[in-house]
């Protein structure tokens, strides 16, 4: 009996180790960092699949962690030794890995590929390349969520989120200074295009944490994606801030009783940034060539309701890969939900983040 | 060897052993040599630890006051503003501008100036940003065309240059070596005119640290309340029986504490078995749902559960051993059972209580999975600030500071452990 | 703990709400893990209990959670990872471990205490340090982000159970018997082989159950020193509740249910066979 438990551990040891070990063969694995959930689904199909497809020596694995994607960048530079070889970042992080030099700069039209016209890439992506290490994909926004069976009469604009009386019931907000800060001004009665002047102020950051008091423990905070959504759809919150793809999933395709609020959607950029000493960098710019271009940013768009920040690509944005349904109307760049959306400031946030995030957390945890 | 010493021992000839060396130098010599060889089996897992386990905490405790980046990425600047008497109040020279200028300049084209601004942003809110603005300029910047001063360069970039603190700021942390982290793990902070406290809504890390012992203090009040009787019911039921009952307390044990704190998820939410169940027998309405998760409630139940088996085992292994004998005299001689209880079982396995109490509140001021899948803002605990300061916010020295803390209340409990159970005769099962 | 029959009414309430009571704990304990294994055949994608599964209707009950699991590379990536790390971590952890103690249950052994203190402290040093001091120093020696780092640092965090499983058995060893058959012309080696490491087996392997399910069931180390490549079902699983619940994390738990179900059972015959032998050579 124990003779024969030693060698089926022994025999089960060499079989599962050898399997772990010999993975690294002939193809090459491109690790690529991005935020999971439906997110990471919508690379996968749109640039991972067709790009693996067409180069079958080339293995791409997602990795989900972008969230801490800056803290183990970082330590793996220190270390000498970075194992990533793509990272997907939002604008105000990747202006500051940028500043930090711990990824690297492009030159975006020798690296990137030409619109079908042959507009040059800098051209093509315009003003979203915020940074030079910055490669754009996608705009999205911060936007809410409502049940729509929680209430008589729906919520109209983001400042009833902070009306608990006609709007009871608890919040889900993301667990960081940027987006609740200036929402919780705004709904304070600040013009939106004086709320990082505000904010700038001592008075004003008292005025924001004042404002976000007054909702404090009726708020559930998220800190991924996904969390909202399955906060959402268990009923466990009434409101919820999350990315607008991610709210687009959980009410078009889930079909879960939630409702948009688009009413100051926040907007931001979010792209690639490649990593300074990526161990595949030829690679991984080989598959960036491929992955940015004009089809493959549409591409995207059939996977989820974010908006492709080529203007080449705009034009062919067009149905849900699944659904069937006009993605158009479902963008934050879509005029409708542009009205009242509000212009995030990236380079104010990559300035103010640190001095923030630790007030915030402070606030977090006092009272 | 030991079979000639065996020999020697057995015959009743004097002191010597068969090839003529004394007793007691050849005992001395087989007591050595037993000594070295035990020393030896336990060398290997020594090093093993010393470079896989103790390293890492040795490393992490440096970390907690290395104070590198801002000499290495400002070297002339931190040596001309050595000679600069901060006590005057007045700004510093021309030459501190000027090598700043220098520094400055080759930070900003090596990516390294927005390091020093961030490393001093722990200190003071806002040098981050100051660094970045100033970075961003003197790239641009061509010592060649400078037509004023460098300090009116450098004042004309932003207003906080001109404060004397940012000065006296950078000044008081050029050492290599800082022990500003500590400070700041104590809601402390240096100021021009010595250690003050900070402003109150700026305070976390006493509020954390005193909300991570009075949870765990909670915690382990409630594992012995929970674990007293059951570590009762199994020492005193028959052996059978209490083998059988001891399962419902090991399957816990041996569980994945994922699978735990999702089994617990699944109870408490909103939407969950616990409300479901109150809810359909009416002591509830479908909108007075209770709260349990995403709180103190949530992590304080869970935890409860997930230490319980680590209070009942060494509770039952102590109470095993106590001879119901003590309790039956104390009965024939007039004793009601409570009395009995009180004053002879009880005493007798306070020990037990001091074990398992000092464990599971070791366990539980170290927590980090559980508070961070239920705890919601009010339920979490030190480490997971440890972890946001890893993670998220990237201060490492301070993650590695409220670390240290925590490792230092740590030792101090498993010394107390030593003392009253012995390192030694820690059991598992 | 039988009610004696001279008991008074009093003793008599007393004695059954003190059953009461214990009845009550062990469901606090052992419920939320029985609850998992019908939820986690939910045909709805959802944490709690249906009508349809109350009423036992066929159709509130599915096995798509547990064909998901089976069918996605991710968990399945996870499962080899586990089981790798925790293999090598664990032949690491006894091996080291029982030498070591062996080393300390010799009387002879110097500074005892402060050694044996110093073996045991990954056990006790909290994860979250442990795994903090880790991610900076295998970061430097570019061991964090791979297998062999996670395996290091698993067995080092497993490897104070072996030494306390192993030095636990040789609490009762008897000396005698190694010195009986030295006397009898045993070579030492010998004398190891056929004394001491029967008398010691079971221990060492318990030790070697519970290096495995230390390394198995851990997760806030391997989130800092491992990478995507480590990704352990601990691992997936504490991502998994913090974003997308869904029943599959359930069905894993209940896979994970049985195999410790199966581990405990490992370790409890271990035991008693333990005790027997232990109860021969005191006879």
């Amino acid at each position: 009996m124990k003779k024969v438990f030693t060698q089926t551990a022994l025999a089960a040891a060499i079989a599962v180790g050898s399997a772990g070990f010999t993975t690294a063969s002939a193809e090459t694995e491109l690790v690529i960092v991005s935020w999971g959930g439906a997110y990471t689904a919508s690379q996968q199909g749109a640039y991972h699949d067709p790009y693996m497809a067409a180069n079958p020596d080339i293995k791409i694995i997602n990795d989900d962690s972008a969230a801490e994607g800056a803290a183990k960048l970082r330590a793996m530079a220190e270390a000498g030794n970075t194992t990533w070889d793509l990272l997907d970042a939002e604008a105000p992080s990747a202006i500051a890995l940028c500043d930090e030099g711990l990824v690297d700069e492009i030159n975006h039209d020798k690296d990137l590929a030409m619109a079908p016209d042959g507009t040059m890439a800098s051209v093509d992506f315009g003003d979203s390349i915020i940074s030079p290490c910055f490669i754009p994909q996608i705009a999205y926004s911060f936007a809410f969520g409502y049940r729509n069976d929680a209430f008589d009469t729906p919520p109209t604009a983001m400042s009833d989120v902070f009306d608990l009386e006609k709007f009871p019931g608890k919040r889900a907000l993301e667990k960081r200074p940027d987006t609740n800060m200036e929402w919780a001004l705004i709904a304070d009665g600040v013009a939106p295009g004086d709320v990082y002047d505000v904010l700038d102020t001592e008075e004003g950051v008292k005025r924001a944490f004042a404002k976000l008091d007054t909702i404090k423990d009726q708020v559930v905070w998220w800190t991924k994606g996904a969390q909202p959504m399955q906060l959402l759809a268990d009923g466990e919150v009434v409101f919820g801030t999350s990315y607008n793809g991610r709210l687009f999933e959980a009410i078009e395709v889930n079909k879960q009783p939630i409702n948009m609020l688009w009413d100051a959607q926040i907007l931001n950029l979010d792209g690639w940034v490649v990593p300074t000493n990526a161990p595949h960098k030829a690679e991984i710019m080989e598959y960036l060539k491929f992955a940015t271009d004009t089809q493959r940013l549409a591409d995207q768009s059939k996977f989820i309701s974010y908006g492709p920040l080529r203007a080449s690509s705009a034009a062919l944005v067009g149905k849900h890969g699944e659904l069937g349904i006009d993605m158009a109307p479902h963008m934050p760049t879509d005029p409708v939900n542009m009205k009242t959306a509000f212009a995030y400031d990236f380079e104010w946030w990559a300035d103010h983040k640190d001095d923030l995030a630790e007030r915030f957390e402070a606030w977090l945890i006092s009272g | 060897m030991a079979k000639k010493m065996s020999q020697s021992n057995t015959s009743s000839e004097p002191l010597k052993t068969a090839d003529g060396v004394s007793l007691k130098v050849s005992l001395n010599r087989a007591l050595r040599r037993r000594k070295i060889t035990a020393l030896l089996l336990v060398t290997p897992l020594f090093l093993f630890i010393l470079l896989t386990f103790l390293g890492p905490i040795f490393d992490m405790l440096l970390r907690s006051v290395d104070n590198k980046i801002i000499v290495q990425v400002l070297p002339k600047t931190v040596s001309q503003l050595a000679v600069w008497d901060a006590s005057t109040g007045e700004l510093p020279d021309e030459a501190v501008f000027k090598a700043f200028v220098e520094d400055a300049k080759i930070a900003a084209e090596n990516k390294t100036i927005s390091r020093v601004g961030k490393r001093l942003n722990y200190e003071k809110s806002g040098m981050s940003s100051l660094f970045r603005k100033t970075g961003r300029k003197l790239k641009k910047f061509d010592p060649d065309k400078l037509e004023i001063s460098y300090t009116d360069l450098v004042l004309g970039y932003d207003k906080k240059w001109a404060k004397h603190e940012t000065w006296w700021l950078i000044q008081r942390e050029s050492g290599k070596y800082t022990s500003s982290y500590y400070y700041a793990a104590v809601d402390a902070q240096i100021g021009v005119d010595g250690v003050q406290r900070k402003p109150d809504d700026q305070r976390i890390y006493m509020k954390l640290l005193k909300r991570t012992m009075w949870l765990s203090s909670l915690i382990t009040l409630l594992t012995i309340v929970l674990g007293y009787p059951i570590a009762y019911l199994l020492a005193t039921l028959k052996t059978r029986t209490s083998n059988l009952l001891m399962i419902l307390v090991l399957l816990p044990f041996w569980t994945s504490l994922l699978v735990r704190t999702s089994a617990w998820i699944a109870l408490l939410q909103r939407e969950g078995v616990v409300n479901d169940f109150l809810v359909t027998l009416g002591f509830i309405g479908d909108d007075g749902r209770l709260a349990m998760i995403h709180n103190q409630v949530g992590t304080v139940v869970a935890m409860t559960h997930i230490l319980l088996p680590f209070m009942i085992l060494p509770l039952f292994s102590v109470m095993k051993t106590i001879s119901p004998t003590y309790v039956r005299a104390a009965r024939s001689m007039g004793a009601t059972s409570f009395t009995a209880f009180r004053r002879v079982y009880f005493p007798n396995t306070v020990a037990g209580i001091g074990a398992g109490g000092i464990l599971v509140f070791i366990l539980a001021i170290g927590y980090y999975i559980t508070p961070a899948l239920v705890g919601g803002t009010s339920g979490t605990l030190l480490s997971n600030f440890i972890a946001y300061h890893i993670s998220t916010s990237l201060n490492w020295g301070l993650a590695a500071a409220l670390g240290t803390i925590l490792l230092m209340v740590v030792l101090v409990l498993y010394i107390l452990y030593d003392k009253i159970v012995g390192i030694d005769n820690m059991k598992l099962g | 703990m039988a009610l004696p029959l001279h008991a008074t009414t009093g003793e008599r309430i007393w004695h059954y709400t003190f059953l009461l009571i214990c009845v009550l704990i062990f469901g606090f304990l052992i419920i939320p893990i029985l609850i998992i294994f019908p939820l986690s055949f939910n045909a709805q994608p959802y944490f709690t209990f249906t009508p349809e599964m109350l009423a036992l209707d066929p159709a509130g009950y599915t096995t798509k959670w547990y064909g998901e699991f089976f069918s996605s590379s991710t968990w399945q990536r996870a499962v080899r990872n586990s089981i790798t790390i925790a293999i090598f971590s664990t032949l690491i952890s006894t091996f080291l471990g029982t030498l070591a103690a062996l080393g300390l249950s010799r009387k002879e052994f110097p500074y005892k205490t402060a050694i044996m203190g110093l073996l045991i402290s990954p056990m006790v040093v909290p994860l979250i340090i442990s795994a903090a001091g880790m991610f900076f120093f295998y970061s430097r020696l570019g061991l964090q982000g791979t297998h062999i780092g996670v395996i290091l640092a698993h067995a080092a965090l497993a490897s104070p159970f072996v030494v306390i499983t192993v030095t636990a058995t040789l609490v009762g060893f008897d000396h005698s018997l190694t010195m009986a058959a030295a006397s009898l012309g045993s070579s030492p080696t010998r004398t190891f082989f056929r004394i001491t490491v029967p008398l010691i087996t079971p221990g060492v392997i318990s030790g070697a159950l519970f290096a495995f399910i230390t390394s198995f069931d851990e997760v806030v180390v391997v989130l800092f020193v491992g990478s995507v490549n480590q990704r352990t079902i601990p691992w997936a699983m504490f991502s998994g509740i913090r974003e997308q619940i869904s029943p599959t994390i359930l069905a894993v738990a209940t896979i994970l249910i049985i195999f410790s179900i199966i581990l405990l059972t490992m370790i409890e015959m271990l035991r008693r066979r333990n005790e027997r032998m232990r109860g021969l050579s005191a006879a």
